[in-house]
Protein backbone atom coordinates (compact mmCIF):
# COMPACT_ATOMS: atom_id res chain seq x y z
CA UNK A 1 0.00 0.00 0.00
CA UNK A 2 1.38 3.25 -0.93
CA UNK A 3 1.76 6.15 1.43
CA UNK A 4 -1.00 8.55 1.96
CA UNK A 5 0.39 11.96 2.97
CA UNK A 6 -0.77 14.77 4.86
CA UNK A 7 -1.87 16.68 1.35
CA UNK A 8 -3.62 13.74 -0.32
CA UNK A 9 -5.82 13.22 3.09
CA UNK A 10 -6.55 16.79 3.35
CA UNK A 11 -7.55 17.54 -0.30
CA UNK A 12 -9.84 14.19 -0.01
CA UNK A 13 -11.39 15.22 2.94
CA UNK A 14 -11.95 18.62 0.71
CA UNK A 15 -13.53 16.63 -2.43
CA UNK A 16 -15.60 14.82 0.30
CA UNK A 17 -16.31 17.88 2.00
CA UNK A 18 -18.15 18.59 -1.13
CA UNK A 19 -20.98 16.44 -0.51
CA UNK A 20 -21.11 17.66 2.81
CA UNK A 21 -22.05 21.09 1.64
CA UNK A 22 -24.58 19.82 -1.24
CA UNK A 23 -26.38 17.56 0.84
CA UNK A 24 -26.79 19.76 3.41
CA UNK A 25 -27.93 22.85 0.67
CA UNK A 26 -30.37 19.83 -0.70
CA UNK A 27 -31.60 18.95 2.87
CA UNK A 28 -32.12 22.34 3.91
CA UNK A 29 -33.80 23.80 0.70
CA UNK A 30 -36.12 20.86 0.53
CA UNK A 31 -36.84 21.21 4.35
CA UNK A 32 -37.30 25.00 3.90
CA UNK A 33 -39.70 24.37 1.21
CA UNK A 34 -41.91 21.32 2.73
CA UNK A 35 -41.36 23.32 6.27
CA UNK A 36 -43.22 26.39 4.34
CA UNK A 37 -46.12 24.04 3.16
CA UNK A 38 -46.44 22.16 6.50
CA UNK A 39 -46.80 25.61 8.29
CA UNK A 40 -49.73 27.18 6.84
CA UNK A 41 -51.00 22.97 7.62
CA UNK A 42 -50.19 23.78 10.85
CA UNK A 43 -50.93 27.29 11.16
CA UNK A 44 -54.30 26.88 9.08
CA UNK A 45 -58.07 26.45 10.02
CA UNK A 46 -58.50 22.95 8.90
CA UNK A 47 -58.07 21.13 12.40
CA UNK A 48 -57.18 17.87 11.33
CA UNK A 49 -54.38 18.86 9.02
CA UNK A 50 -53.40 20.88 12.35
CA UNK A 51 -53.26 17.79 14.00
CA UNK A 52 -52.14 15.43 11.39
CA UNK A 53 -48.78 18.02 11.38
CA UNK A 54 -48.54 18.44 14.79
CA UNK A 55 -48.00 14.09 15.04
CA UNK A 56 -45.37 14.63 12.04
CA UNK A 57 -43.24 17.11 14.04
CA UNK A 58 -43.14 15.25 16.92
CA UNK A 59 -42.31 11.64 15.48
CA UNK A 60 -39.28 13.43 13.81
CA UNK A 61 -38.43 15.78 16.46
CA UNK A 62 -38.64 12.62 18.87
CA UNK A 63 -37.07 10.37 17.41
CA UNK A 64 -32.79 10.20 16.79
CA UNK A 65 -32.17 11.23 12.94
CA UNK A 66 -30.18 8.14 13.18
CA UNK A 67 -33.17 5.96 13.90
CA UNK A 68 -34.80 7.89 10.81
CA UNK A 69 -32.02 7.51 8.16
CA UNK A 70 -31.25 3.56 9.48
CA UNK A 71 -35.40 3.78 8.66
CA UNK A 72 -35.24 5.19 5.09
CA UNK A 73 -32.56 3.08 3.64
CA UNK A 74 -33.30 0.00 4.86
CA UNK A 75 -37.20 0.63 5.34
CA UNK A 76 -37.70 1.11 1.80
CA UNK A 77 -35.22 -1.64 0.91
CA UNK A 78 -37.77 -3.86 2.09
CA UNK A 79 -40.35 -2.80 -0.29
CA UNK A 80 -38.53 -4.07 -2.88
CA UNK A 81 -37.25 -0.79 -3.88
CA UNK A 82 -33.91 0.06 -3.88
CA UNK A 83 -32.61 2.65 -2.45
CA UNK A 84 -28.62 4.16 -2.94
CA UNK A 85 -27.57 6.22 0.48
CA UNK A 86 -27.60 9.55 -1.32
CA UNK A 87 -31.42 9.30 -1.78
CA UNK A 88 -32.45 7.65 1.87
CA UNK A 89 -29.69 10.71 2.91
CA UNK A 90 -31.57 13.22 1.05
CA UNK A 91 -34.97 11.92 1.66
CA UNK A 92 -34.42 11.61 5.41
CA UNK A 93 -32.96 15.17 6.33
CA UNK A 94 -35.51 16.85 4.37
CA UNK A 95 -38.12 15.42 6.29
CA UNK A 96 -36.61 15.77 9.53
CA UNK A 97 -35.26 19.77 9.05
CA UNK A 98 -38.76 20.38 8.00
CA UNK A 99 -39.92 19.14 11.11
CA UNK A 100 -37.45 21.57 13.01
CA UNK A 101 -38.36 24.47 10.66
CA UNK A 102 -42.18 24.23 10.96
CA UNK A 103 -42.09 24.46 14.69
CA UNK A 104 -39.66 27.00 14.60
CA UNK A 105 -41.96 28.65 12.28
CA UNK A 106 -44.93 28.36 13.96
CA UNK A 107 -43.18 30.13 17.18
CA UNK A 108 -42.15 33.23 15.13
CA UNK A 109 -46.14 33.35 13.72
CA UNK A 110 -47.71 32.55 17.08
CA UNK A 111 -44.89 35.21 18.38
CA UNK A 112 -46.97 38.44 16.56
CA UNK A 113 -48.45 40.11 19.32
CA UNK A 114 -52.52 39.51 19.69
CA UNK A 115 -53.03 42.95 18.62
CA UNK A 116 -51.93 42.51 15.71
CA UNK A 117 -54.58 40.16 14.53
CA UNK A 118 -57.32 42.08 16.40
CA UNK A 119 -56.32 45.60 14.63
CA UNK A 120 -56.34 43.88 11.13
CA UNK A 121 -59.52 42.22 11.96
CA UNK A 122 -61.40 45.18 13.24
CA UNK A 123 -60.30 46.85 9.44
CA UNK A 124 -62.06 44.03 7.77
CA UNK A 125 -59.40 41.43 7.05
CA UNK A 126 -60.10 38.15 6.13
CA UNK A 127 -57.56 35.47 7.88
CA UNK A 128 -55.73 35.15 4.45
CA UNK A 129 -55.30 38.97 4.00
CA UNK A 130 -54.13 39.17 8.09
CA UNK A 131 -51.36 36.04 6.83
CA UNK A 132 -50.23 37.92 4.04
CA UNK A 133 -50.01 41.20 4.98
CA UNK A 134 -49.54 41.44 8.83
CA UNK A 135 -48.83 38.44 10.32
CA UNK A 136 -46.39 36.71 8.02
CA UNK A 137 -43.90 39.86 6.95
CA UNK A 138 -43.53 40.34 10.71
CA UNK A 139 -43.08 36.43 11.89
CA UNK A 140 -41.05 36.43 8.61
CA UNK A 141 -38.39 38.65 10.01
CA UNK A 142 -38.32 37.31 13.50
CA UNK A 143 -37.92 33.86 12.29
CA UNK A 144 -34.28 34.54 10.25
CA UNK A 145 -31.97 34.18 13.22
CA UNK A 146 -33.43 30.77 14.20
CA UNK A 147 -33.71 29.52 11.12
CA UNK A 148 -29.86 30.27 9.96
CA UNK A 149 -28.82 29.03 13.59
CA UNK A 150 -30.57 25.60 12.64
CA UNK A 151 -28.76 25.55 9.42
CA UNK A 152 -25.72 24.69 12.01
CA UNK A 153 -27.59 22.03 12.98
CA UNK A 154 -28.24 20.50 9.67
CA UNK A 155 -24.93 20.96 8.95
CA UNK A 156 -24.10 18.38 11.57
CA UNK A 157 -26.79 15.99 11.03
CA UNK A 158 -25.36 15.18 7.56
CA UNK A 159 -22.51 13.77 9.15
CA UNK A 160 -24.89 10.60 10.36
CA UNK A 161 -25.27 9.93 6.94
CA UNK A 162 -22.12 8.49 6.77
CA UNK A 163 -23.46 5.54 8.65
CA UNK A 164 -25.57 4.14 5.85
CA UNK A 165 -22.49 4.88 3.62
CA UNK A 166 -23.14 8.10 2.33
CA UNK A 167 -19.66 9.50 1.28
CA UNK A 168 -19.74 12.61 2.88
CA UNK A 169 -16.79 14.48 4.40
CA UNK A 170 -17.52 12.02 7.82
CA UNK A 171 -17.26 8.67 6.21
CA UNK A 172 -14.34 9.98 3.81
CA UNK A 173 -12.61 10.71 7.53
CA UNK A 174 -13.50 7.00 8.60
CA UNK A 175 -11.68 5.41 5.62
CA UNK A 176 -9.02 7.98 5.21
CA UNK A 177 -8.19 6.74 8.85
CA UNK A 178 -8.57 3.21 8.69
CA UNK A 179 -6.16 3.13 5.97
CA UNK A 180 -3.51 5.95 6.89
CA UNK A 181 -3.59 4.81 10.67
CA UNK A 182 -3.45 8.33 11.54
CA UNK A 183 -7.25 8.52 13.33
CA UNK A 184 -6.43 11.74 15.43
CA UNK A 185 -5.04 13.81 12.77
CA UNK A 186 -7.98 13.05 10.06
CA UNK A 187 -10.63 13.42 12.41
CA UNK A 188 -9.33 16.40 13.59
CA UNK A 189 -9.32 17.51 9.82
CA UNK A 190 -13.04 16.38 9.98
CA UNK A 191 -13.74 18.50 12.69
CA UNK A 192 -11.74 21.97 11.36
CA UNK A 193 -14.09 21.72 8.02
CA UNK A 194 -16.91 21.30 9.76
CA UNK A 195 -16.15 24.24 12.12
CA UNK A 196 -15.31 26.35 9.29
CA UNK A 197 -18.40 25.58 7.47
CA UNK A 198 -20.86 25.71 10.65
CA UNK A 199 -19.08 28.90 12.61
CA UNK A 200 -20.33 31.21 9.98
CA UNK A 201 -23.13 30.55 10.48
CA UNK A 202 -24.04 30.83 13.49
CA UNK A 203 -21.70 34.04 13.59
CA UNK A 204 -24.34 35.44 10.95
CA UNK A 205 -27.49 33.89 13.07
CA UNK A 206 -25.97 35.86 16.49
CA UNK A 207 -25.64 38.90 14.28
CA UNK A 208 -28.69 38.84 13.03
CA UNK A 209 -30.09 38.43 16.13
CA UNK A 210 -28.41 41.67 17.67
CA UNK A 211 -29.65 43.42 14.92
CA UNK A 212 -33.02 42.44 15.42
CA UNK A 213 -32.82 43.46 18.75
CA UNK A 214 -31.72 46.72 17.90
CA UNK A 215 -34.65 48.10 15.51
CA UNK A 216 -37.33 46.68 18.00
CA UNK A 217 -37.03 49.64 19.40
CA UNK A 218 -40.64 49.76 20.83
CA UNK B 1 -83.95 53.50 13.64
CA UNK B 2 -80.79 52.66 15.65
CA UNK B 3 -77.35 52.54 14.16
CA UNK B 4 -75.63 50.03 16.64
CA UNK B 5 -78.41 47.47 18.03
CA UNK B 6 -77.66 45.47 20.65
CA UNK B 7 -80.41 43.36 21.93
CA UNK B 8 -80.01 41.12 25.15
CA UNK B 9 -76.65 40.12 24.39
CA UNK B 10 -74.92 37.57 27.15
CA UNK B 11 -70.90 36.38 26.54
CA UNK B 12 -69.14 33.67 28.65
CA UNK B 13 -65.63 33.01 28.95
CA UNK B 14 -66.13 29.35 29.81
CA UNK B 15 -68.07 29.00 32.60
CA UNK B 16 -68.04 32.89 33.78
CA UNK B 17 -70.95 34.89 32.45
CA UNK B 18 -68.89 38.24 31.58
CA UNK B 19 -71.96 39.87 30.21
CA UNK B 20 -75.87 38.78 31.56
CA UNK B 21 -78.07 40.39 28.57
CA UNK B 22 -77.00 43.77 27.34
CA UNK B 23 -79.55 45.80 25.77
CA UNK B 24 -77.74 48.79 24.00
CA UNK B 25 -79.44 50.75 20.96
CA UNK B 26 -77.11 53.57 19.53
CA UNK B 27 -78.27 56.46 16.82
CA UNK B 28 -76.70 57.79 14.37
CA UNK B 29 -74.18 60.67 16.09
CA UNK B 30 -74.33 59.74 19.73
CA UNK B 31 -71.41 59.62 21.68
CA UNK B 32 -71.86 57.25 24.17
CA UNK B 33 -69.66 56.61 27.21
CA UNK B 34 -69.08 53.15 29.07
CA UNK B 35 -67.77 53.75 32.89
CA UNK B 36 -67.64 51.21 34.84
CA UNK B 37 -65.72 49.15 37.76
CA UNK B 38 -62.77 47.03 36.35
CA UNK B 39 -64.08 43.80 35.46
CA UNK B 40 -67.18 44.86 34.21
CA UNK B 41 -67.36 43.38 31.12
CA UNK B 42 -67.05 47.48 29.20
CA UNK B 43 -64.01 45.97 26.78
CA UNK B 44 -66.07 42.46 26.42
CA UNK B 45 -69.30 44.72 25.43
CA UNK B 46 -67.22 46.61 22.82
CA UNK B 47 -65.06 43.34 21.63
CA UNK B 48 -68.53 41.98 20.72
CA UNK B 49 -69.86 44.72 18.52
CA UNK B 50 -67.46 44.07 16.18
CA UNK B 51 -67.02 40.55 16.66
CA UNK B 52 -63.82 40.48 18.16
CA UNK B 53 -65.14 37.89 20.82
CA UNK B 54 -67.75 35.65 19.70
CA UNK B 55 -71.24 35.82 21.89
CA UNK B 56 -73.69 33.52 23.42
CA UNK B 57 -76.58 34.55 23.11
CA UNK B 58 -78.58 38.03 21.51
CA UNK B 59 -78.39 39.54 18.83
CA UNK B 60 -76.21 42.78 17.51
CA UNK B 61 -76.35 44.72 14.25
CA UNK B 62 -74.44 48.11 12.97
CA UNK B 63 -75.76 49.84 10.10
CA UNK B 64 -78.09 46.90 9.55
CA UNK B 65 -75.68 44.20 9.43
CA UNK B 66 -76.00 41.82 11.34
CA UNK B 67 -73.34 40.02 13.45
CA UNK B 68 -72.93 36.34 11.76
CA UNK B 69 -69.79 34.20 12.60
CA UNK B 70 -68.40 34.10 9.01
CA UNK B 71 -65.99 35.89 7.33
CA UNK B 72 -68.12 37.50 4.59
CA UNK B 73 -70.16 38.59 7.07
CA UNK B 74 -67.73 39.71 9.65
CA UNK B 75 -66.23 41.90 7.01
CA UNK B 76 -69.73 43.72 5.66
CA UNK B 77 -70.08 44.57 10.23
CA UNK B 78 -66.15 45.59 10.31
CA UNK B 79 -66.69 47.54 7.70
CA UNK B 80 -69.47 49.76 9.28
CA UNK B 81 -68.02 49.94 12.70
CA UNK B 82 -63.92 50.86 13.30
CA UNK B 83 -62.72 50.37 16.62
CA UNK B 84 -59.20 51.81 18.73
CA UNK B 85 -57.48 50.10 20.90
CA UNK B 86 -55.60 51.25 24.40
CA UNK B 87 -51.96 49.56 22.79
CA UNK B 88 -52.80 51.59 19.18
CA UNK B 89 -51.87 48.21 17.52
CA UNK B 90 -50.18 50.18 14.45
CA UNK B 91 -48.63 47.49 12.34
CA UNK B 92 -44.56 48.03 12.91
CA UNK B 93 -43.95 46.81 9.76
CA UNK B 94 -45.25 49.88 7.85
CA UNK B 95 -44.84 53.39 7.82
CA UNK B 96 -47.56 55.40 8.87
CA UNK B 97 -49.19 55.75 5.76
CA UNK B 98 -49.01 52.74 4.87
CA UNK B 99 -51.09 51.65 8.09
CA UNK B 100 -53.45 53.40 6.62
CA UNK B 101 -53.22 52.45 3.19
CA UNK B 102 -52.90 49.05 3.83
CA UNK B 103 -57.04 48.09 4.75
CA UNK B 104 -57.96 50.68 2.00
CA UNK B 105 -56.05 48.60 -0.72
CA UNK B 106 -56.61 45.26 0.64
CA UNK B 107 -60.21 45.45 1.79
CA UNK B 108 -61.74 48.10 -0.24
CA UNK B 109 -60.10 47.61 -3.11
CA UNK B 110 -58.88 50.92 -3.42
CA UNK B 111 -56.45 51.71 -6.59
CA UNK B 112 -53.39 53.07 -4.70
CA UNK B 113 -53.80 56.66 -5.61
CA UNK B 114 -56.71 57.01 -3.78
CA UNK B 115 -55.61 54.95 -0.84
CA UNK B 116 -52.49 57.34 -0.80
CA UNK B 117 -55.00 60.48 -0.89
CA UNK B 118 -57.26 59.21 1.71
CA UNK B 119 -54.19 58.23 3.83
CA UNK B 120 -52.64 61.97 3.50
CA UNK B 121 -56.05 63.41 3.77
CA UNK B 122 -56.88 61.20 7.18
CA UNK B 123 -53.32 61.70 8.56
CA UNK B 124 -53.83 65.67 8.00
CA UNK B 125 -57.25 65.23 10.31
CA UNK B 126 -55.33 64.17 12.81
CA UNK B 127 -52.61 66.47 12.92
CA UNK B 128 -49.86 63.96 11.47
CA UNK B 129 -49.58 65.19 7.68
CA UNK B 130 -45.94 65.54 7.94
CA UNK B 131 -45.86 61.87 9.40
CA UNK B 132 -46.57 59.92 6.24
CA UNK B 133 -42.84 58.23 6.03
CA UNK B 134 -42.80 57.59 9.69
CA UNK B 135 -42.45 53.91 11.19
CA UNK B 136 -44.53 53.63 14.39
CA UNK B 137 -41.48 53.13 16.62
CA UNK B 138 -40.16 56.70 15.72
CA UNK B 139 -43.80 58.08 16.78
CA UNK B 140 -44.80 59.32 19.97
CA UNK B 141 -47.28 57.04 22.45
CA UNK B 142 -49.79 60.12 21.11
CA UNK B 143 -48.85 60.20 17.37
CA UNK B 144 -49.46 56.15 17.20
CA UNK B 145 -52.76 56.57 18.83
CA UNK B 146 -54.18 59.26 16.24
CA UNK B 147 -52.65 57.37 13.19
CA UNK B 148 -54.65 54.36 14.77
CA UNK B 149 -57.57 56.76 14.36
CA UNK B 150 -56.90 58.26 10.72
CA UNK B 151 -56.33 54.11 9.63
CA UNK B 152 -59.87 53.39 11.01
CA UNK B 153 -60.98 56.69 9.64
CA UNK B 154 -60.50 55.99 6.56
CA UNK B 155 -62.07 52.72 5.80
CA UNK B 156 -65.09 55.78 6.63
CA UNK B 157 -67.11 53.59 9.00
CA UNK B 158 -70.72 54.68 10.16
CA UNK B 159 -69.35 53.92 14.15
CA UNK B 160 -66.11 53.66 16.29
CA UNK B 161 -65.17 52.36 18.88
CA UNK B 162 -62.64 53.31 21.23
CA UNK B 163 -61.22 51.11 24.38
CA UNK B 164 -59.38 53.15 26.74
CA UNK B 165 -57.43 54.70 24.08
CA UNK B 166 -55.65 57.15 26.19
CA UNK B 167 -54.61 54.76 29.18
CA UNK B 168 -51.39 53.18 27.49
CA UNK B 169 -50.47 57.07 27.14
CA UNK B 170 -47.92 59.65 29.21
CA UNK B 171 -50.11 62.14 30.92
CA UNK B 172 -49.00 65.11 28.76
CA UNK B 173 -49.98 63.01 25.78
CA UNK B 174 -53.19 62.39 26.72
CA UNK B 175 -54.71 66.07 25.65
CA UNK B 176 -53.45 65.50 21.77
CA UNK B 177 -55.57 62.21 21.26
CA UNK B 178 -58.80 63.54 23.22
CA UNK B 179 -58.97 66.40 21.22
CA UNK B 180 -59.01 64.58 18.10
CA UNK B 181 -61.69 62.49 19.66
CA UNK B 182 -63.23 65.24 20.70
CA UNK B 183 -63.38 66.68 17.07
CA UNK B 184 -64.96 63.79 15.87
CA UNK B 185 -67.54 63.79 17.67
CA UNK B 186 -68.04 67.35 17.13
CA UNK B 187 -68.51 66.31 13.51
CA UNK B 188 -70.88 63.71 14.08
CA UNK B 189 -68.73 60.81 14.13
CA UNK B 190 -70.94 57.77 16.27
CA UNK B 191 -68.62 57.16 18.74
CA UNK B 192 -69.04 54.29 21.99
CA UNK B 193 -66.32 54.58 23.93
CA UNK B 194 -64.71 52.75 27.29
CA UNK B 195 -62.98 55.85 29.46
CA UNK B 196 -61.95 56.66 32.60
CA UNK B 197 -61.68 60.26 31.92
CA UNK B 198 -64.53 61.28 33.55
CA UNK B 199 -64.09 64.97 33.09
CA UNK B 200 -64.25 63.96 29.07
CA UNK B 201 -67.02 61.77 29.53
CA UNK B 202 -69.48 64.73 31.03
CA UNK B 203 -67.94 67.21 28.50
CA UNK B 204 -68.22 65.33 25.11
CA UNK B 205 -70.54 62.59 25.09
CA UNK B 206 -74.65 62.31 24.87
CA UNK B 207 -75.07 59.70 27.21
CA UNK B 208 -73.09 57.84 29.31
CA UNK B 209 -73.87 54.18 30.37
CA UNK B 210 -72.78 52.59 33.96
CA UNK B 211 -71.81 48.42 33.22
CA UNK B 212 -71.52 46.79 36.82
CA UNK B 213 -71.02 43.42 37.00
CA UNK B 214 -71.92 42.42 33.26
CA UNK B 215 -75.10 44.27 33.05
CA UNK B 216 -75.88 48.02 32.03
CA UNK B 217 -76.73 49.37 35.91
CA UNK B 218 -77.72 52.82 35.05
CA UNK B 219 -77.48 55.26 31.81
CA UNK B 220 -78.63 58.55 31.24
CA UNK B 221 -77.54 61.68 30.07
CA UNK B 222 -73.87 62.93 31.89
CA UNK B 223 -75.16 65.46 33.71
CA UNK B 224 -77.68 62.91 35.32
CA UNK B 225 -75.61 59.86 35.86
CA UNK B 226 -72.76 62.13 37.17
CA UNK B 227 -74.74 65.10 39.49
CA UNK B 228 -77.69 62.64 40.28
CA UNK B 229 -76.90 58.72 40.34
CA UNK B 230 -79.64 56.05 41.41
CA UNK B 231 -78.05 53.41 42.59
CA UNK B 232 -75.91 53.09 45.06
CA UNK B 233 -73.27 51.59 43.17
CA UNK B 234 -72.91 54.25 40.53
CA UNK B 235 -72.57 56.76 43.48
CA UNK B 236 -69.88 55.02 44.96
CA UNK B 237 -68.03 54.31 41.51
CA UNK B 238 -68.61 58.15 40.76
CA UNK B 239 -66.85 58.86 44.87
CA UNK B 240 -64.13 56.30 44.06
CA UNK B 241 -63.18 57.90 40.81
CA UNK B 242 -63.85 61.78 42.37
N1 LIG C 1 -60.14 36.22 27.21
C1 LIG C 1 -60.71 36.10 28.43
N2 LIG C 1 -60.81 34.89 29.03
C2 LIG C 1 -61.39 34.76 30.22
N3 LIG C 1 -61.92 35.76 30.93
C3 LIG C 1 -61.87 36.99 30.39
C4 LIG C 1 -61.27 37.23 29.12
N4 LIG C 1 -61.35 38.54 28.84
C5 LIG C 1 -62.00 39.09 29.89
N5 LIG C 1 -62.30 38.17 30.82
C6 LIG C 1 -63.04 38.42 32.08
O1 LIG C 1 -64.23 39.06 31.78
C7 LIG C 1 -64.55 40.06 32.73
C8 LIG C 1 -64.78 41.36 32.02
O2 LIG C 1 -63.58 41.80 31.44
P1 LIG C 1 -63.47 43.14 30.62
O3 LIG C 1 -62.11 43.17 30.05
O4 LIG C 1 -64.61 43.27 29.69
O5 LIG C 1 -63.61 44.21 31.78
P2 LIG C 1 -63.46 45.78 31.69
O6 LIG C 1 -64.73 46.34 32.21
O7 LIG C 1 -63.03 46.18 30.34
O8 LIG C 1 -62.31 46.04 32.74
P3 LIG C 1 -61.09 47.10 32.70
O9 LIG C 1 -61.63 48.39 33.18
O10 LIG C 1 -60.10 46.52 33.66
O11 LIG C 1 -60.57 47.13 31.30
C9 LIG C 1 -63.38 40.09 33.70
O12 LIG C 1 -63.76 39.39 34.85
C10 LIG C 1 -62.28 39.39 32.99
O13 LIG C 1 -61.47 38.70 33.89
MG1 LIG D 1 -61.21 46.95 29.51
Amino acid sequence: MSQIGFADILWNLIMAAGWTVVLSLISFVGGGLLGIVLLFARIGKVSWLRVVVKIYTEVFQGTPLLMQLFLAFFGLGLLGIDVPPSLAAGTALILWTAAFLVEIWRGCVSAIAKGQWEASASLGMTYVEQMRHVILPQAFKISIPPTVGFSVQVVKGTALTSIIGFVEVTKAGTVLANATFQPFTVYGLVALIYFILCYPLSLSAKALERKMNVTHRH
Amino acid sequence: MSLIAIDALKKSYGKTEVLKGIDLHVKQGEVIALIGKSGSGKSTLLRCINGLEQINDGAISVAGEQLINDELHLRALRLKVGMIFQQFNLFPHKTAGQNVMLAQQVVKKRPKADAVAMARKMLDRVGLSDKFDSYPDQLSGGQQQRVAIARALAMEPMALLCDEVTSALDPELVAEVLQVVRDLAAEGMTLVMVTHEMAFARDVCSRVVFMHQGRIHESGPPEQVFNNPQTPELRSFIGMTG
